[in-house]
């Protein structure tokens, strides 16, 4: 099966549906899916609902849908940093779910391995708990505690960033912009990734594949601007 | 009189243990690093990294290695990186000895509130429920009262909790208090501060 796609906008081509439910890789601007948001945008698919950790700046990442007014509802655990997303979101023209980050990172990993729900300790006695189903259970320090269950997410379409893949969708990201790729990209009924470089097929080592290519169905090649959300360095000493 | 936040970040790296796995949230927590000295810790970035650096020299950033802050970082020889989900696997399956973060507001049965003030902007969690739930051992490093004076640590937190019965010790710039039945106990007060002094800057029942 070829994979392989001349650009976002081709690879994206058929799957896009207003109204549609996308989870999205990335932490704050780092490792996001930042070509194939270009090409949703140009698009103009509309009323989309997102689950991603963040909501990127104004002019970066999500941000550049919520200028566009494509977004219906964000299901993050942190959106600061984004004026736009703070003054549609206080004008009710945006719906917000909170999720707790670790939460967040499971619902998606739960989703793409088939468990509908799952039990944590994340929340509970706090807003998050409220209107979810409590349960008592022996931890591994041998005492009862209550937990709540959270529902795994299923989403039409998951847009992924990582550094290279080989021509069958075999993944390696590179540091910390690994983050919430490989969960989103389980839990996509499809998957498109953008990478840095495609190699091909023998190249990567099969033990340091990061994620296997059977969550990958579409890949593109391109050139990345990679922004630096708080630059901070020290002196030379 | 009383620490600065040089002392309480100094204070609560006294608190790590050798070997110990460690998270540390944003402000003072961070300068916690600054004073670990031979002690053998891995400092922990859950936005998955095992074993944190310190910030790069100029011109060596790499926007593909931040931390939890979004702030550029380094590696170091020991460093491992994860997905999101494996990281708040080990958050959440306690194998995180310990978190060091921030609050608005801790009450003497250890909730924790320091992610909503209510009618001003809501930022998010991120990944704070998660941590005070999850790590063995849970250190608020805070300034004793608010700008008005009035104390932080609480009967009861009137904010939305982070965590609720979370909270194990309290280091702030007028002293060190544990969490115990029935109330907050003074374990230490800070340099040139009495225990008189400290009592009368604390809402919460001292034990």
């Amino acid at each position: 099966m070829q994979k392989i796609y001349p650009n976002a906008a081709a690879a994206l081509d058929g799957l896009l549906t207003d109204g549609m439910f996308i989870a999205a890789g990335g932490f704050g601007l780092c490792g996001i899916p930042e070509l194939l948001l270009g090409a949703i945008k140009d698009a103009g698919t509309k009323d989309l609902i997102f689950a991603s950790n963040n909501a990127g700046v104004d002019d970066f990442g999500i941000g550049i849908l919520l200028q566009t007014r494509q977004v219906k509802k964000m299901i993050s655990s942190y959106v600061g940093e984004n004026a736009e997303f703070m003054r549609q979101y206080l004008s009710g023209e945006l719906e917000l779910e909170f999720n707790p980050q670790g939460t967040l990172a499971e619902r998606m990993r739960a989703g793409g391995c088939g468990i509908p729900g799952f039990y944590t300790k994340t929340g509970v006695g706090t807003v998050i708990a409220d209107g979810k189903e409590h349960k008592d259970f022996v931890g591994p320090d041998g005492k009862s505690q209550t937990y709540i269950m959270e529902e795994g997410i299923y989403a039409d379409l998951a847009i992924v960033k990582a550094w290279k893949a080989d021509e069958t969708g075999n993944l390696i990201f590179r540091k910390t912009a690994r983050n919430f790729n490989p969960p989103a990209a389980m839990c996509g009924k499809v998957c498109v990734v953008e990478v840095e470089e495609i190699v091909p097929v023998g190249t990567f080592d099969p033990d340091h594949i990061h994620l296997p290519g059977i969550y990958v169905h579409r890949i593109i090649q391109g050139d990345h601007e990679k922004r630096i959300e708080q630059r901070t360095v020290r002196e030379k000493s | 009189m009383a620490w600065d936040r040089n002392q309480m970040a100094q204070r609560a790296a006294a608190e790590l243990e050798d070997g110990w796995y460690v998270n540390l949230g944003i402000g003072i927590p961070t300068l916690v690093a600054n004073y670990v000295g031979d002690k053998d810790i891995t400092l922990q970035s859950e936005n998955g990294m095992l074993g944190m650096g310190p910030f790069p020299i100029d011109g060596e950033e790499d926007p593909d290695l931040i931390n939890a802050g979004k702030q550029t970082i380094t590696e170091l020889r020991r460093t491992a990186y994860f997905d999101s989900a494996t990281s708040f696997g080990m958050i959440r399956g306690g194998k995180i000895a310990c978190a060091i973060l921030g609050a608005m507001e801790v009450d003497e049965k250890g909730d924790l509130a320091n992610w909503m003030i209510p009618g001003k902007l809501v930022k998010g969690m991120g990944g704070a429920m998660d941590l005070v739930a999850g790590v063995g051992r849970v250190i608020v490093v805070m300034d004793h009262t608010n700008k008005h004076g009035d104390s932080k640590l609480l009967r009861e937190c009137t904010l939305p909790l982070t965590g609720k019965a979370v909270v194990d010790r309290i280091i702030t710039n007028l002293g060190v208090l544990d969490v115990v039945d029935g109330g907050l106990k003074i374990v230490e007060c800070a340099d040139g501060v009495t225990e008189d002094v400290l009592r009368a800057a604390t809402e919460a029942t001292i034990v």
